[in-house]
């Protein structure tokens, strides 16, 4: 019995786009990106417990230009990951599984994703007295 | 079949009926890190803009301490489940996807500890 040229997934090729399989993968870009993330956040930590000067640095980052676009497509990340996590958890339980659901929980998702970005950002603005 | 119980037989022939753990262990982290996570964003919202002394001292405080732990382990024990999928699902050289799902696992326990071993040391400090 040879198993070499079984097909393998992913077959993404075959398929035309819908917002179903981008929101899909896009949850798992997310996640991804999020897994490489942890290391600003591991790194933020070991500073904090390391002391002031070693922190200034995390922070000099975090408030350059690039810190501040990871830090925007990170909290993004989150909310995606999040909002359309509990979708799934949701899937798992047997629920919306028809097609109008699914699509309309899909928008819902990236909706409530991009509000909670901006809405973040405006608070985080906030508090630093940006605003 | 003479030789049934070889390996280069079993590898690749489907399940090795291990999946309802894995499957299991990241809805379980994932419910956690629900509440966990969205502590941490508003704490880190509230936290913005004010400086070193303000975050150790947040973070220092027992009941701050015990939930960061809590979302370093849920945390990281759901992101090298769910990369360990993406290496399987992509990698398809034998050794190669072993050896990546190996780091992955080695690097998620390493940077765990060192997270949570910087939050004692600042719960324990302050």
């Amino acid at each position: 019995m040879t198993t070499d040229n079984r097909p393998l997934s992913p077959h993404l090729q075959v398929y035309k786009p819908q917002i179903t399989s981008i929101l899909s993968i896009l949850h798992r870009a997310t996640g991804f990106a999020l897994a490489v993330g942890t290391l600003l956040f591991v790194w933020w930590l070991i500073s904090a417990a390391a002391g002031p000067q070693t922190y200034a640095v995390v922070e000099g980052f975090l408030s350059s230009w690039i810190g501040t676009l990871l830090l925007i497509g990170w909290s993004f990340a989150v909310f995606y990951h999040l909002c359309n996590g509990i979708r799934h958890l949701f899937w798992d339980a047997g629920r919306g599984f028809e097609i109008e659901t699914v699509t309309r929980s899909g928008l819902i998702v990236v909706v409530a994703a991009v509000v909670l970005t901006v809405v973040a950002w405006i608070a985080a603005s906030y508090m630093r007295g940006a605003l | 079949m003479a030789d049934r119980g070889s390996q280069a037989q079993i590898r690749g022939l489907g399940s090795a009926k291990e999946g309802a753990a894995h499957w299991w262990a990241q809805r379980l982290t994932a419910v956690a890190l629900v509440p966990l996570v969205l502590w941490f964003v508003i704490s880190i919202i509230m936290l913005a803009g004010s400086g070193y002394g303000a975050v150790y001292h947040w973070m220092g405080s027992p009941f701050v301490s015990v939930l960061m732990i809590l979302l370093i382990g849920a945390g990281f024990h759901h992101a090298q489940l769910g990369v360990q999928v993406i290496i399987e699902d992509y990698v398809h050289t034998g050794w190669l996807k072993i050896t990546c799902v190996a780091l992955v696992k080695f690097a998620a326990v390493t940077l765990a500890l060192a997270s949570a071993f910087a939050v004692l040391m600042i719960a324990f400090g302050e």
